[in-house]
């Protein structure tokens, strides 16, 4: 055997992008298919490079299309497969990510941000495609996306994404940006064997009585791969457990039903944040990605001006940690929402905080990252700004934090990502 | 002496194509005198005669009263989504070389909307065989104008007759660097069993047009009679050249249909480029993950 490839273990100074690629290749990725587009052609161009070196396969398709596609019939075929691409190429990639979906395949789509509409502001930051990856598609779903916050979690995340569609048989997108994307920054990769790698789980009983949408109890389908014998058929109409097409309101309700309840009944898994000071927060900052990145900044530099303000970093944006802003907003008084477009998941933040907290956003639409100093001022603002709840309430609020303190130690404890050196920060938590 | 009926029952051979036909979603849904059937059955046959792994064969279709194809057939097979076939049966030969892949699709859906990935995987030479059924409209949808409505041909979206110049679809595939290029008629039924079986034979991008009468929305609406008329027309109109430049294939409105095998040429396909290429690059101890452990062990 030659030297084995696909862990790059060890300190690598490289971008985002690459990050990306690296993540893709520790968790197994054999296929990648793909379109240049700025700021992510770096995730095909390392991929172009890699991939062939542990046997695997790197493809230039025509377009976004035809790539989402690709790695969509490379995943039937038994392959981990992922793409990259940046808005104008995600708005292409929608229509078959439907599909994915529907066919319950396992693939990871990067999304590297950069601004829109259109072609917009290919060379600069954006994180205005939030909103896209939730509802992009036609058609009710769920799906998973990860907000990376370095290059590191640009790994661990891309490798956790892999995880996730793999069990939970749907495509997962990673929705970084270009500020992070073209960043270089130290990144950590582990030895093989502390990697936390999911494969989707397989069939295994007898030939010709496999159904491939019949969930187990986990309302996740057991796969296969095409060749193994099974003769199944596939189809992005409405289908029953055999896969044949049901064209009634039923077999719809069952089939859409279960695509939506295998993410939302096991949010518990695939919610990860990070919680900062949030204990007797009275502001808490609510951001992902990059801003949340700029908002930690602003978080300390806040705490020395005197403000009494936490923050909740959302790793996974998609499911939204409903719960957690729901159960936090009957505690703390305002969420600052920082985030380069015109105000999306701070419409989120604000369905879930239900009035119970005030909803603020920070927007800007593109071009350059927040400075820490901008996110200050909207925090030491709030800080000054009249409290509206009253002291009971306050005191309640106060009672279950206990509670929410002891849950967030169990989850810590119990579970964890990629055993990486980011990544040990990241707090599990319940959030429906 | 009265025999029972379980008997004669019992008797009664299995339908020819049992196995390869998923019996239990048939009727089908095609409507009399259309040439979906024949080409299907065409198809199966080929399949049957050839001497492959069934196990390994895999269809995938678009979306169109052709796409319904991959529904019907019991291997494994994909119904994917309109025009993208193509891409997705690229992601699974290239994930698996040893698969062989047919892509069953209709007119429009593999040149209008899919026309762009049509001429790529035949550009890159996938080691994948295209079966594309030409109606010269789009069926599923109810007659509107494909790319390769004849001109003056009325459809729903073209009233008045079709003024858009059609695609000849065997010159553009073979442009486009396909080495097997062939065009049957649905009344060629054993002509294009065997077109079919030396296309999926065939190392390299194959690409095999059935023409195809459609009554419901194409042949009423432009008078042309019903499925058998059409057939007549085929008799009289199909004119076999094997070898001739596609380019002198195009077809017009009443005019003949040249058939026939176009191009047969040899081109190294898409992943012994690949492998040629990479070279030591590639390690052959580490294999598609699709690959059979004889083929693994192989390699190593
Ligand atoms: C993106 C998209 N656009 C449009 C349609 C509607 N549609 C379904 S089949 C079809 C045309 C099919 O024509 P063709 O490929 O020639 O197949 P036929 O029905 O003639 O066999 C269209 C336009 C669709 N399903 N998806
Ligand atoms: S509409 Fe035309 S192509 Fe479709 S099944 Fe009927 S006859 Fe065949
Ligand atoms: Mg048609």
């Amino acid at each position: 055997m030659s030297e084995d490839r696909s862990v790059l273990t060890g300190d690598h100074f490289i971008t985002g992008d690459e990050a990306c690629a690296e993540g893709g290749m520790a968790a197994g990725c054999m296929f990648f298919g793909g379109y240049p587009i700025t700021p992510a052609t770096e995730v095909a161009e390392r991929m172009a490079k890699r991939l062939p070196e542990v046997g695997g396969t790197f493809i230039q398709m025509e377009d976004e299309i035809a790539s989402m596609n690709s790695i969509l019939g490379a995943s039937w075929a038994g392959a981990k497969s992922m793409t990259s691409t940046s808005g104008p190429g995600f708005s292409l990639m929608m229509e078959n990510l439907g599909l994915g979906i529907m066919l319950e395949t396992p693939c990871v789509l990067v999304n590297v941000q950069r601004g829109g509409p259109s072609t917009g502001l290919p060379t600069l930051v954006a994180q205005a495609d939030m909103m896209q990856a939730r509802w992009g598609s036609h058609g009710d779903y769920q799906l998973i996306a990860l907000a990376p916050v370095s290059c590191q979690e640009c790994f661990d995340l891309t490798l956790q994404a892999f995880n996730y569609s793999e069990k939970y048989r749907v495509p997962v997108l990673v929705m970084t940006d270009e500020s992070m994307g073209h960043m270089t920054e130290k990144v950590v990769i582990p030895p093989k064997e502390e990697l936390e790698v999911i494969n989707r789980k397989m069939y295994d009983g007898p030939k010709g009585e496999y159904l491939p949408f019949k969930a187990d109890d986990d309302l996740v389908p057991p796969m296969m791969k095409v060749g193994d014998g099974h003769r199944i058929h596939v189809t992005g109409l409405t289908h029953d457990e055999r896969g044949y097409p049901v064209m009634s309101a039923d077999a719809h309700e069952t089939l859409v039903r279960r695509l939506i309840d295998k993410i939302k009944k096991n949010v518990d898994d695939i919610i990860l944040v990070e919680e900062i000071d949030l204990e007797g927060a009275d502001i808490v900052i609510v951001s992902y990605g990059i801003s949340a990145r700029v908002s930690y900044r602003a978080l300390r530099m806040a705490k020395e001006a005197g403000a009494n303000v936490g923050m909740l970093r959302l790793i996974t944006v998609w499911p939204f940690p409903e719960k957690m802003i729901r159960e936090l907003a009957k505690k703390v008084q305002t969420f600052i929402v920082p985030e380069i477009n015109a105000g999306q998941i701070v419409l989120e933040v604000e369905r879930c905080a239900a009035g119970n907290a005030e909803t603020v956003l920070l927007s800007k639409l593109g071009g350059a990252v927040f400075q820490p100093e901008e996110i200050v001022e909207a925090i030491l603002a709030e800080g000054k700004a009249p409290r509206k709840k009253a002291s009971a309430t306050k005191k309640k609020a106060g009672a279950s934090k206990k509670k929410a303190a002891a849950t967030k130690k169990k989850a810590s404890g119990a579970k964890k990502t990629a055993k990486t050196k980011s990544s040990k920060k990241t707090t599990k938590k319940v959030g429906r | 002496m009265a025999t029972e009926l379980s008997v004669v029952d019992s008797a009664m051979p299995d339908h020819p194509m049992e196995e390869l036909l998923r019996m239990d979603r048939l009727p089908h849904i095609w409507c009399p005198g259309c040439g979906l059937g024949t080409s299907m059955t065409s198809f199966i046959v080929g399949l049957q005669e050839l001497d492959i792994d069934l196990d390994k064969a895999v269809v995938v279709s678009g979306i169109g009263c052709t796409g319904r194809v991959a529904g019907y057939v019991k291997l494994d097979s994909f119904h994917t989504t309109h025009g993208r076939a193509i891409p997705f049966a690229t992601g699974l030969k290239l994930a698996n070389p040893e698969l062989k892949v047919i892509v069953f699709s209709g007119d429009g859906d593999l040149s209008a909307i899919g026309g762009n990935h049509l001429i790529h995987a035949a550009r890159r030479n996938i080691d994948i065989t295209v079966v594309c059924v030409n109606n010269f409209i789009y069926g599923m949808t109810g007659g509107q104008a494909a790319p390769t409505t004849p001109l003056t041909a009325t459809s729903s979206t073209t009233p008045y007759g079709c003024y858009e110049h059609p695609f000849n679809l065997p010159y553009l595939a073979a442009a486009s660097g396909a080495v097997f290029v062939a065009r049957w008629t649905a009344l060629h039924v054993r002509r294009m069993k065997d077109t079919m079986k030396e296309a999926i034979e065939k190392p390299g991008f194959s690409f095999v047009e059935i023409i195809s009468p459609c009554p419901t929305v194409y042949l009423r609406r432009n008078k042309m009679g019903d499925g058998l008329a059409m057939m007549n027309y085929f008799k009289d109109k199909a004119e076999i050249r094997h070898g001739i430049d596609p380019k002198d294939a195009g077809i017009i409105m009443g005019g003949k249909i040249i058939v026939g095998k176009f191009v047969d040429i040899d081109r190294a396909a898409h992943h012994q480029m690949m492998e040629d290429q990479l070279g030591d690059i590639w390690p052959h101890d580490v294999v598609q993950p699709g690959l059979e452990e004889e083929k693994r062990a192989a390699k190593a």
